[in-house]
Protein backbone atom coordinates (compact mmCIF):
# COMPACT_ATOMS: atom_id res chain seq x y z
CA UNK A 1 0.00 0.00 0.00
CA UNK A 2 2.59 2.62 0.91
CA UNK A 3 4.89 1.10 -2.22
CA UNK A 4 2.12 1.62 -4.48
CA UNK A 5 1.51 5.16 -3.23
CA UNK A 6 5.07 6.22 -2.31
CA UNK A 7 7.36 4.40 -4.34
CA UNK A 8 5.95 2.89 -7.44
CA UNK A 9 5.09 5.51 -9.62
CA UNK A 10 8.48 6.28 -10.32
CA UNK A 11 9.44 2.77 -10.66
CA UNK A 12 6.83 1.98 -13.18
CA UNK A 13 7.02 5.25 -15.18
CA UNK A 14 9.95 6.69 -16.76
CA UNK A 15 8.16 10.20 -16.89
CA UNK A 16 7.96 10.49 -13.58
CA UNK A 17 11.73 9.77 -12.64
CA UNK A 18 12.77 12.34 -14.92
CA UNK A 19 10.45 15.25 -13.57
CA UNK A 20 11.95 13.69 -10.28
CA UNK A 21 15.32 14.28 -11.05
CA UNK A 22 14.59 17.59 -12.50
CA UNK A 23 13.05 18.48 -9.69
CA UNK A 24 15.00 17.79 -7.24
CA UNK A 25 18.23 19.58 -9.17
CA UNK A 26 16.20 22.54 -9.19
CA UNK A 27 15.69 22.68 -5.24
CA UNK A 28 19.46 21.84 -5.03
CA UNK A 29 20.78 24.89 -7.36
CA UNK A 30 17.68 26.96 -6.83
CA UNK A 31 17.63 26.22 -2.58
CA UNK A 32 20.95 28.53 -1.79
CA UNK A 33 19.86 30.76 -4.03
CA UNK A 34 16.43 31.71 -2.79
CA UNK A 35 17.97 31.64 0.92
CA UNK A 36 20.49 34.81 0.00
CA UNK A 37 17.33 36.72 -1.85
CA UNK A 38 15.81 36.10 0.94
CA UNK A 39 18.52 37.37 3.10
CA UNK A 40 18.86 40.01 1.27
CA UNK A 41 15.41 41.42 0.83
CA UNK A 42 14.91 40.41 -3.04
CA UNK A 43 12.02 38.11 -2.70
CA UNK A 44 10.22 40.24 -4.84
CA UNK A 45 12.99 40.79 -7.44
CA UNK A 46 13.23 37.19 -7.83
CA UNK A 47 9.80 37.05 -8.95
CA UNK A 48 10.25 40.21 -10.91
CA UNK A 49 12.83 38.70 -13.20
CA UNK A 50 10.88 35.40 -13.36
CA UNK A 51 8.93 37.62 -15.56
CA UNK A 52 11.73 38.92 -17.11
CA UNK A 53 12.91 36.15 -18.71
CA UNK A 54 9.65 35.33 -20.82
CA UNK A 55 10.09 37.79 -23.66
CA UNK A 56 13.10 36.57 -24.17
CA UNK A 57 11.94 32.78 -24.16
CA UNK A 58 8.89 34.17 -25.80
CA UNK A 59 11.45 35.22 -28.79
CA UNK A 60 13.70 32.27 -28.78
CA UNK A 61 10.07 30.89 -29.36
CA UNK A 62 8.72 32.87 -32.08
CA UNK A 63 12.15 32.26 -33.91
CA UNK A 64 12.70 28.83 -33.48
CA UNK A 65 9.79 27.01 -32.16
CA UNK A 66 9.60 25.04 -28.79
CA UNK A 67 13.89 24.48 -29.32
CA UNK A 68 15.01 24.24 -25.86
CA UNK A 69 18.26 26.07 -27.09
CA UNK A 70 16.39 28.94 -28.78
CA UNK A 71 14.47 29.80 -25.57
CA UNK A 72 16.97 29.42 -23.17
CA UNK A 73 19.14 31.65 -24.52
CA UNK A 74 16.37 34.23 -25.25
CA UNK A 75 15.55 34.05 -21.46
CA UNK A 76 19.51 34.10 -20.70
CA UNK A 77 19.84 36.98 -22.70
CA UNK A 78 16.85 39.12 -21.46
CA UNK A 79 17.31 37.96 -17.89
CA UNK A 80 20.89 38.68 -17.88
CA UNK A 81 20.26 42.18 -19.41
CA UNK A 82 17.46 43.37 -16.77
CA UNK A 83 19.52 41.34 -13.63
CA UNK A 84 22.94 43.51 -14.62
CA UNK A 85 21.48 46.39 -15.82
CA UNK A 86 18.89 46.81 -12.75
CA UNK A 87 21.94 45.79 -10.42
CA UNK A 88 23.99 48.55 -11.93
CA UNK A 89 21.82 51.33 -11.59
CA UNK A 90 21.06 49.99 -7.99
CA UNK A 91 24.54 50.44 -6.88
CA UNK A 92 25.41 53.51 -9.13
CA UNK A 93 22.15 55.45 -8.29
CA UNK A 94 20.10 56.11 -5.15
CA UNK A 95 17.57 53.53 -6.78
CA UNK A 96 17.03 50.82 -4.98
CA UNK A 97 16.72 47.37 -6.91
CA UNK A 98 13.15 46.70 -5.93
CA UNK A 99 12.49 50.05 -8.40
CA UNK A 100 14.45 49.39 -10.58
CA UNK A 101 12.93 46.22 -11.63
CA UNK A 102 9.32 47.06 -10.95
CA UNK A 103 9.77 49.12 -13.62
CA UNK A 104 10.43 45.97 -15.99
CA UNK A 105 8.26 43.15 -14.55
CA UNK A 106 4.92 43.82 -15.37
CA UNK A 107 5.78 45.05 -19.27
CA UNK A 108 7.84 41.98 -19.57
CA UNK A 109 4.84 39.76 -19.18
CA UNK A 110 2.55 41.76 -20.77
CA UNK A 111 4.92 41.49 -23.96
CA UNK A 112 6.10 37.71 -23.57
CA UNK A 113 2.29 36.65 -23.52
CA UNK A 114 1.57 38.27 -26.62
CA UNK A 115 4.34 37.08 -28.51
CA UNK A 116 3.70 33.47 -27.80
CA UNK A 117 -0.07 34.09 -28.79
CA UNK A 118 0.98 35.26 -31.93
CA UNK A 119 2.25 32.54 -33.08
CA UNK A 120 1.90 29.77 -30.72
CA UNK A 121 -1.64 27.96 -29.30
CA UNK A 122 -2.74 27.79 -25.81
CA UNK A 123 -0.81 24.64 -25.11
CA UNK A 124 2.49 26.61 -25.83
CA UNK A 125 1.49 29.27 -23.69
CA UNK A 126 0.34 27.11 -20.90
CA UNK A 127 3.75 25.45 -21.10
CA UNK A 128 5.17 29.15 -20.84
CA UNK A 129 3.71 30.08 -18.05
CA UNK A 130 3.04 26.78 -15.97
CA UNK A 131 6.23 24.63 -17.22
CA UNK A 132 5.92 20.55 -18.01
CA UNK A 133 7.56 18.88 -15.50
CA UNK A 134 6.19 16.15 -16.94
CA UNK A 135 7.53 16.18 -20.05
CA UNK A 136 11.47 16.94 -19.79
CA UNK A 137 13.78 15.69 -22.15
CA UNK A 138 17.18 14.45 -22.04
CA UNK A 139 18.41 17.94 -23.15
CA UNK A 140 16.34 19.83 -20.83
CA UNK A 141 17.37 17.42 -17.79
CA UNK A 142 21.09 17.87 -18.52
CA UNK A 143 20.53 21.53 -18.72
CA UNK A 144 19.15 21.36 -15.76
CA UNK A 145 21.75 19.72 -14.23
CA UNK A 146 24.26 21.74 -15.66
CA UNK A 147 23.04 24.78 -13.81
CA UNK A 148 22.95 23.40 -10.37
CA UNK A 149 26.61 22.69 -10.87
CA UNK A 150 27.44 25.80 -12.01
CA UNK A 151 25.71 27.35 -9.59
CA UNK A 152 26.90 25.25 -6.78
CA UNK A 153 30.42 26.23 -7.49
CA UNK A 154 30.00 29.80 -8.20
CA UNK A 155 28.51 29.38 -4.66
CA UNK A 156 31.25 28.43 -3.40
CA UNK A 157 33.72 30.97 -5.04
CA UNK A 158 31.30 34.48 -3.72
CA UNK A 159 30.03 33.17 -0.72
CA UNK A 160 32.21 35.24 1.39
CA UNK A 161 32.07 38.51 -0.53
CA UNK A 162 28.12 37.52 -0.58
CA UNK A 163 27.64 37.29 3.12
CA UNK A 164 29.36 40.38 3.72
CA UNK A 165 27.35 42.08 1.08
CA UNK A 166 24.40 40.70 2.95
CA UNK A 167 25.71 42.04 6.69
CA UNK A 168 27.95 44.76 6.56
CA UNK A 169 27.92 45.86 3.00
CA UNK A 170 30.44 49.28 4.05
CA UNK A 171 32.59 47.07 5.77
CA UNK A 172 32.99 45.13 2.62
CA UNK A 173 33.40 47.74 0.52
CA UNK A 174 36.03 49.46 2.72
CA UNK A 175 38.11 45.89 2.43
CA UNK A 176 37.99 44.82 -1.05
CA UNK A 177 36.46 45.32 -4.15
CA UNK A 178 35.02 42.19 -4.50
CA UNK A 179 31.36 43.34 -3.41
CA UNK A 180 30.23 44.41 -6.91
CA UNK A 181 31.52 41.56 -8.97
CA UNK A 182 29.62 38.82 -6.61
CA UNK A 183 26.52 41.00 -6.61
CA UNK A 184 26.52 40.73 -10.50
CA UNK A 185 27.49 37.31 -10.31
CA UNK A 186 24.80 36.34 -7.73
CA UNK A 187 22.30 38.22 -10.11
CA UNK A 188 23.57 36.11 -13.11
CA UNK A 189 22.96 32.58 -10.59
CA UNK A 190 19.67 33.80 -10.07
CA UNK A 191 19.01 34.51 -13.67
CA UNK A 192 20.39 30.77 -14.36
CA UNK A 193 18.24 29.12 -12.08
CA UNK A 194 15.42 30.80 -12.96
CA UNK A 195 15.82 29.78 -16.56
CA UNK A 196 16.01 26.23 -15.55
CA UNK A 197 12.93 26.65 -13.39
CA UNK A 198 11.30 28.17 -16.39
CA UNK A 199 11.23 25.11 -18.41
CA UNK A 200 9.83 22.62 -15.50
CA UNK A 201 7.89 24.83 -13.45
CA UNK A 202 7.16 28.04 -15.91
CA UNK A 203 7.49 31.40 -15.60
CA UNK A 204 5.01 32.19 -13.15
CA UNK A 205 5.93 29.28 -11.32
CA UNK A 206 9.53 29.14 -10.86
CA UNK A 207 10.63 31.43 -8.40
CA UNK A 208 8.45 29.04 -6.25
CA UNK A 209 10.88 26.49 -5.82
CA UNK A 210 13.23 29.21 -5.21
CA UNK A 211 11.80 31.12 -2.60
CA UNK A 212 9.24 28.80 -0.63
CA UNK A 213 11.93 26.58 0.69
CA UNK A 214 14.08 29.39 1.57
CA UNK A 215 11.36 31.25 3.99
CA UNK A 216 10.14 27.93 5.32
CA UNK A 217 14.26 27.07 6.42
CA UNK A 218 14.14 30.84 8.24
CA UNK A 219 11.97 29.36 10.83
CA UNK A 220 14.24 26.16 11.63
CA UNK A 221 17.72 27.42 11.46
CA UNK A 222 19.70 30.29 13.02
CA UNK A 223 22.64 29.96 10.74
CA UNK A 224 23.04 30.23 7.35
CA UNK A 225 24.52 27.39 6.49
CA UNK A 226 21.53 25.39 8.22
CA UNK A 227 19.66 27.49 6.38
CA UNK A 228 20.74 26.76 2.79
CA UNK A 229 20.67 22.97 3.93
CA UNK A 230 17.32 23.19 5.41
CA UNK A 231 16.14 24.66 1.71
CA UNK A 232 17.44 22.51 -0.42
CA UNK A 233 16.11 19.26 1.54
CA UNK A 234 12.41 21.11 1.84
CA UNK A 235 12.34 22.07 -1.99
CA UNK A 236 13.82 18.34 -2.80
CA UNK A 237 10.45 17.00 -0.61
CA UNK A 238 8.11 19.27 -2.11
CA UNK A 239 9.34 17.90 -5.78
CA UNK A 240 8.73 14.59 -4.50
CA UNK A 241 5.50 14.78 -2.76
CA UNK A 242 4.00 17.11 -5.09
CA UNK A 243 4.64 14.94 -7.85
CA UNK A 244 3.30 12.09 -5.97
CA UNK A 245 0.09 14.20 -5.46
CA UNK A 246 -0.38 15.34 -8.56
CA UNK A 247 -0.26 11.76 -10.04
CA UNK A 248 -2.75 10.34 -7.58
CA UNK A 249 -5.23 12.71 -7.48
CA UNK A 250 -4.69 13.99 -11.43
CA UNK A 251 -3.52 17.63 -10.46
CA UNK A 252 -0.95 19.59 -12.91
CA UNK A 253 2.23 19.16 -11.48
CA UNK A 254 3.93 22.33 -11.11
CA UNK A 255 1.21 24.01 -8.88
CA UNK A 256 1.33 20.51 -7.01
CA UNK A 257 4.57 21.16 -6.40
CA UNK A 258 4.49 24.33 -5.35
CA UNK A 259 1.60 23.80 -2.85
CA UNK A 260 3.19 21.33 -1.17
CA UNK A 261 5.87 23.49 -0.84
CA UNK A 262 3.56 25.90 1.20
CA UNK A 263 2.22 23.53 3.27
CA UNK A 264 5.27 22.74 4.20
CA UNK A 265 5.80 26.68 4.57
CA UNK A 266 2.17 27.36 6.22
CA UNK A 267 3.57 24.45 8.91
CA UNK A 268 6.70 26.22 9.49
CA UNK A 269 5.09 29.26 10.31
CA UNK A 270 2.78 27.51 12.65
CA UNK A 271 5.11 25.03 14.53
CA UNK A 272 8.81 26.29 13.19
CA UNK A 273 11.46 26.39 16.12
CA UNK A 274 12.50 29.85 15.39
CA UNK A 275 10.11 32.30 15.59
CA UNK A 276 6.69 30.80 14.76
CA UNK A 277 3.89 31.45 16.00
CA UNK A 278 3.18 28.80 18.32
CA UNK A 279 6.39 29.46 20.01
CA UNK A 280 5.41 32.88 19.96
CA UNK A 281 2.40 32.71 21.92
CA UNK A 282 3.56 29.92 23.82
CA UNK A 283 7.10 29.99 25.04
CA UNK A 284 6.98 28.26 28.23
CA UNK A 285 8.26 29.04 31.67
CA UNK A 286 11.77 31.29 31.37
CA UNK A 287 15.31 30.21 32.01
CA UNK A 288 17.16 31.09 35.21
CA UNK A 289 19.84 33.21 33.43
CA UNK B 1 58.57 61.90 11.09
CA UNK B 2 56.65 60.85 8.20
CA UNK B 3 53.00 61.39 7.58
CA UNK B 4 50.37 58.71 7.60
CA UNK B 5 48.04 61.31 5.80
CA UNK B 6 47.81 64.13 3.89
CA UNK B 7 45.40 66.41 3.28
CA UNK B 8 45.50 68.75 -0.11
CA UNK B 9 43.59 71.83 0.21
CA UNK B 10 40.38 69.09 0.47
CA UNK B 11 36.91 69.83 -0.24
CA UNK B 12 34.16 66.82 0.07
CA UNK B 13 30.37 66.90 0.20
CA UNK B 14 26.70 66.39 -1.34
CA UNK B 15 25.75 67.62 -4.93
CA UNK B 16 28.22 69.84 -4.63
CA UNK B 17 27.50 71.32 -1.41
CA UNK B 18 30.49 71.34 0.58
CA UNK B 19 30.58 69.16 4.32
CA UNK B 20 34.59 69.42 4.62
CA UNK B 21 36.00 72.81 3.02
CA UNK B 22 39.20 73.58 2.22
CA UNK B 23 41.56 71.51 4.96
CA UNK B 24 44.71 71.38 4.53
CA UNK B 25 47.14 69.58 6.77
CA UNK B 26 48.71 66.35 7.94
CA UNK B 27 48.00 63.63 10.45
CA UNK B 28 52.08 62.56 11.67
CA UNK B 29 52.39 58.78 11.70
CA UNK B 30 51.82 57.32 15.13
CA UNK B 31 49.09 60.21 15.93
CA UNK B 32 46.51 59.96 18.57
CA UNK B 33 44.13 62.91 17.26
CA UNK B 34 40.51 63.55 17.89
CA UNK B 35 38.28 65.11 15.39
CA UNK B 36 35.90 67.18 16.92
CA UNK B 37 33.01 69.33 16.60
CA UNK B 38 29.07 70.60 15.83
CA UNK B 39 26.80 68.58 14.33
CA UNK B 40 27.02 68.42 10.81
CA UNK B 41 30.76 69.89 11.27
CA UNK B 42 32.25 67.35 8.29
CA UNK B 43 33.70 64.68 10.54
CA UNK B 44 31.62 61.82 9.16
CA UNK B 45 32.59 63.06 5.50
CA UNK B 46 35.99 63.33 6.56
CA UNK B 47 36.14 60.06 7.08
CA UNK B 48 33.97 58.62 4.37
CA UNK B 49 36.94 60.67 2.44
CA UNK B 50 39.65 59.34 3.98
CA UNK B 51 38.50 55.50 3.80
CA UNK B 52 37.90 56.14 -0.47
CA UNK B 53 33.60 56.03 0.12
CA UNK B 54 33.41 59.77 -1.22
CA UNK B 55 35.14 61.51 -3.87
CA UNK B 56 36.46 64.67 -3.36
CA UNK B 57 34.95 67.55 -4.88
CA UNK B 58 38.42 69.47 -4.78
CA UNK B 59 41.60 68.84 -3.72
CA UNK B 60 42.67 65.28 -2.88
CA UNK B 61 43.80 63.23 0.19
CA UNK B 62 47.01 61.91 0.09
CA UNK B 63 47.03 58.35 1.77
CA UNK B 64 51.01 58.47 1.69
CA UNK B 65 51.54 54.89 0.22
CA UNK B 66 49.03 53.12 2.73
CA UNK B 67 46.36 51.06 0.56
CA UNK B 68 42.51 50.76 1.50
CA UNK B 69 43.49 47.67 3.30
CA UNK B 70 45.69 49.25 5.87
CA UNK B 71 43.10 51.22 7.22
CA UNK B 72 40.94 50.10 10.11
CA UNK B 73 37.49 51.99 10.03
CA UNK B 74 34.59 51.78 12.34
CA UNK B 75 31.70 53.56 11.03
CA UNK B 76 29.14 55.73 12.83
CA UNK B 77 25.88 54.35 11.75
CA UNK B 78 26.84 51.14 10.68
CA UNK B 79 24.99 49.66 8.17
CA UNK B 80 24.98 46.27 9.18
CA UNK B 81 21.52 43.96 8.58
CA UNK B 82 21.19 42.62 12.32
CA UNK B 83 18.79 39.92 11.32
CA UNK B 84 21.07 38.35 9.42
CA UNK B 85 21.88 34.59 11.05
CA UNK B 86 25.58 35.35 11.90
CA UNK B 87 26.96 34.48 15.01
CA UNK B 88 29.63 36.75 16.95
CA UNK B 89 32.34 34.57 16.38
CA UNK B 90 32.21 35.19 12.62
CA UNK B 91 31.61 38.92 12.87
CA UNK B 92 34.81 39.23 14.32
CA UNK B 93 36.67 36.86 11.56
CA UNK B 94 35.59 39.30 9.01
CA UNK B 95 38.20 41.09 10.33
CA UNK B 96 40.91 38.78 8.94
CA UNK B 97 40.24 39.63 5.63
CA UNK B 98 43.05 41.11 4.84
CA UNK B 99 44.94 37.54 5.28
CA UNK B 100 42.22 35.51 4.38
CA UNK B 101 41.23 37.32 1.48
CA UNK B 102 38.42 35.47 -0.76
CA UNK B 103 39.33 31.84 -0.34
CA UNK B 104 42.12 31.66 2.54
CA UNK B 105 41.88 29.13 5.01
CA UNK B 106 41.31 29.67 8.60
CA UNK B 107 43.78 27.79 11.03
CA UNK B 108 44.61 26.97 13.99
CA UNK B 109 46.37 30.06 14.53
CA UNK B 110 43.35 32.58 12.87
CA UNK B 111 40.89 30.74 15.37
CA UNK B 112 42.93 31.75 18.54
CA UNK B 113 42.89 35.02 16.79
CA UNK B 114 39.84 35.50 16.59
CA UNK B 115 38.90 34.35 20.10
CA UNK B 116 41.88 36.69 21.58
CA UNK B 117 39.99 39.28 20.29
CA UNK B 118 36.51 38.76 21.50
CA UNK B 119 38.43 38.04 25.11
CA UNK B 120 40.18 41.45 24.55
CA UNK B 121 36.75 43.34 24.81
CA UNK B 122 35.13 41.48 27.05
CA UNK B 123 32.77 39.56 25.30
CA UNK B 124 33.94 35.48 26.04
CA UNK B 125 31.04 33.52 26.05
CA UNK B 126 29.36 35.11 23.16
CA UNK B 127 31.03 33.97 20.62
CA UNK B 128 27.96 32.02 19.44
CA UNK B 129 25.37 34.21 19.76
CA UNK B 130 23.33 35.87 16.54
CA UNK B 131 24.41 39.05 16.41
CA UNK B 132 20.42 40.13 16.18
CA UNK B 133 20.18 39.28 20.00
CA UNK B 134 23.39 42.08 21.17
CA UNK B 135 22.84 45.36 22.90
CA UNK B 136 24.02 48.49 21.30
CA UNK B 137 27.21 48.50 23.74
CA UNK B 138 27.92 44.33 22.92
CA UNK B 139 27.54 45.51 19.33
CA UNK B 140 30.04 47.93 19.50
CA UNK B 141 32.79 45.93 21.53
CA UNK B 142 32.05 42.93 18.38
CA UNK B 143 32.60 45.84 16.07
CA UNK B 144 36.08 47.00 17.78
CA UNK B 145 36.97 43.39 18.12
CA UNK B 146 36.86 43.33 14.62
CA UNK B 147 38.69 46.41 14.26
CA UNK B 148 41.45 44.52 16.27
CA UNK B 149 41.50 41.82 13.95
CA UNK B 150 42.13 43.96 10.67
CA UNK B 151 45.41 45.37 12.47
CA UNK B 152 45.26 48.17 10.50
CA UNK B 153 48.07 50.83 10.44
CA UNK B 154 45.55 53.49 10.55
CA UNK B 155 42.48 53.08 12.91
CA UNK B 156 39.73 55.64 11.85
CA UNK B 157 37.14 55.91 14.24
CA UNK B 158 33.62 57.79 13.73
CA UNK B 159 32.14 58.46 17.32
CA UNK B 160 33.00 54.85 18.89
CA UNK B 161 31.11 55.79 22.08
CA UNK B 162 27.72 56.68 21.08
CA UNK B 163 25.16 54.84 23.08
CA UNK B 164 28.04 52.77 24.93
CA UNK B 165 28.06 52.34 28.83
CA UNK B 166 30.84 53.81 31.01
CA UNK B 167 32.45 50.60 31.85
CA UNK B 168 32.39 49.48 27.85
CA UNK B 169 33.50 52.92 26.87
CA UNK B 170 36.60 52.63 29.33
CA UNK B 171 37.60 48.92 27.82
CA UNK B 172 37.49 50.28 24.66
CA UNK B 173 39.45 53.26 25.46
CA UNK B 174 42.25 50.81 26.88
CA UNK B 175 42.24 49.61 23.69
CA UNK B 176 42.65 52.92 21.63
CA UNK B 177 45.96 53.59 24.09
CA UNK B 178 46.65 50.06 23.15
CA UNK B 179 46.74 50.65 19.47
CA UNK B 180 48.70 53.73 20.18
CA UNK B 181 51.12 52.39 21.82
CA UNK B 182 51.72 50.08 18.84
CA UNK B 183 52.85 53.05 16.83
CA UNK B 184 49.59 52.97 14.75
CA UNK B 185 48.35 55.85 13.56
CA UNK B 186 44.35 56.78 15.44
CA UNK B 187 42.22 58.80 14.25
CA UNK B 188 38.48 59.04 16.24
CA UNK B 189 35.98 61.24 15.68
CA UNK B 190 34.50 62.30 19.33
CA UNK B 191 31.55 64.71 21.42
CA UNK B 192 32.81 64.27 24.56
CA UNK B 193 35.67 66.70 25.40
CA UNK B 194 36.88 65.90 28.73
CA UNK B 195 37.57 62.22 27.27
CA UNK B 196 39.77 64.08 24.59
CA UNK B 197 41.17 66.37 26.83
CA UNK B 198 42.39 63.20 29.10
CA UNK B 199 43.47 60.97 26.25
CA UNK B 200 44.43 62.54 22.84
CA UNK B 201 47.12 65.17 22.71
CA UNK B 202 46.11 66.06 19.26
CA UNK B 203 43.08 67.38 18.06
CA UNK B 204 41.43 69.07 15.15
CA UNK B 205 38.51 71.40 15.38
CA UNK B 206 36.32 70.97 12.53
CA UNK B 207 33.12 73.57 11.89
CA UNK B 208 33.44 72.64 8.12
CA UNK B 209 35.90 74.54 7.66
CA UNK B 210 39.15 73.64 9.83
CA UNK B 211 39.23 76.03 13.31
CA UNK B 212 41.92 75.10 14.75
CA UNK B 213 44.27 72.13 14.63
CA UNK B 214 47.48 71.34 16.76
CA UNK B 215 48.18 70.27 20.39
CA UNK B 216 44.85 69.52 22.34
CA UNK B 217 44.68 72.16 25.01
CA UNK B 218 45.19 75.02 22.54
CA UNK B 219 42.92 73.63 19.98
CA UNK B 220 39.93 73.36 22.61
CA UNK B 221 39.66 76.93 23.56
CA UNK B 222 36.64 78.73 24.96
CA UNK B 223 36.95 80.96 21.78
CA UNK B 224 37.54 78.48 19.42
CA UNK B 225 34.74 76.22 20.37
CA UNK B 226 32.73 79.89 20.07
CA UNK B 227 33.81 79.69 16.74
CA UNK B 228 33.08 76.54 15.76
CA UNK B 229 29.44 76.95 17.02
CA UNK B 230 28.71 79.88 15.32
CA UNK B 231 29.26 77.81 11.77
CA UNK B 232 25.81 77.23 10.17
CA UNK B 233 24.85 73.94 9.75
CA UNK B 234 22.58 73.71 6.63
CA UNK B 235 23.64 73.62 3.21
CA UNK B 236 23.20 76.99 1.78
CA UNK B 237 20.52 76.46 -1.80
CA UNK B 238 21.55 80.09 -3.37
CA UNK B 239 25.24 79.72 -2.98
CA UNK B 240 27.60 80.76 -5.73
CA UNK B 241 30.62 78.57 -7.02
CA UNK B 242 33.10 78.63 -4.92
CA UNK B 243 35.92 81.11 -5.86
CA UNK B 244 38.65 79.74 -3.53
Amino acid sequence: MIYNTLISPFVEFAFMRRALVGTLALALGAGPVGVFLMLRRMSLVGDAMAHAILPGAAIGFLISGLSLFAMTAGGLIAGFVIAVGAGVIARVTELKEDASLAAFFLISLAVGVTIVSLKGTNIDLLHFLFGSVLALDNQTLLLIAAITTLSLIVLAVIYRPLVLECVDPGFLRSVSRAGGPAHIAFLALVVMNLVGGFHALGTLLAVGIMMLPAVTARFWARDVTMMILIAVAVGAVSGYAGLLLSFHVGAPSGPAIILVAGVLYAGSVLFGRVGGVLRLAFPGRHLEA
Amino acid sequence: MSAALAFDNVTLGYDRHPAVHHLSGAVQSGALIAVVGPNGAGKSTLFKGIVGMLKPLAGGIDLCGLRARDIAYLPQVADIERSFPISVYDMVAMGLWREAGLFGGIGKRERDKVRDAIAAVGLSGFEERPIGTLSGGQMQRTLFARLLLQDGRVVVLDEPFNAVDTKTAADLCDLVMRWHAEKRTVIAALHDLELVKSMFPEALLLAREPVAWGATREVLTAENLLKARRMCEAFDEHAEACAA
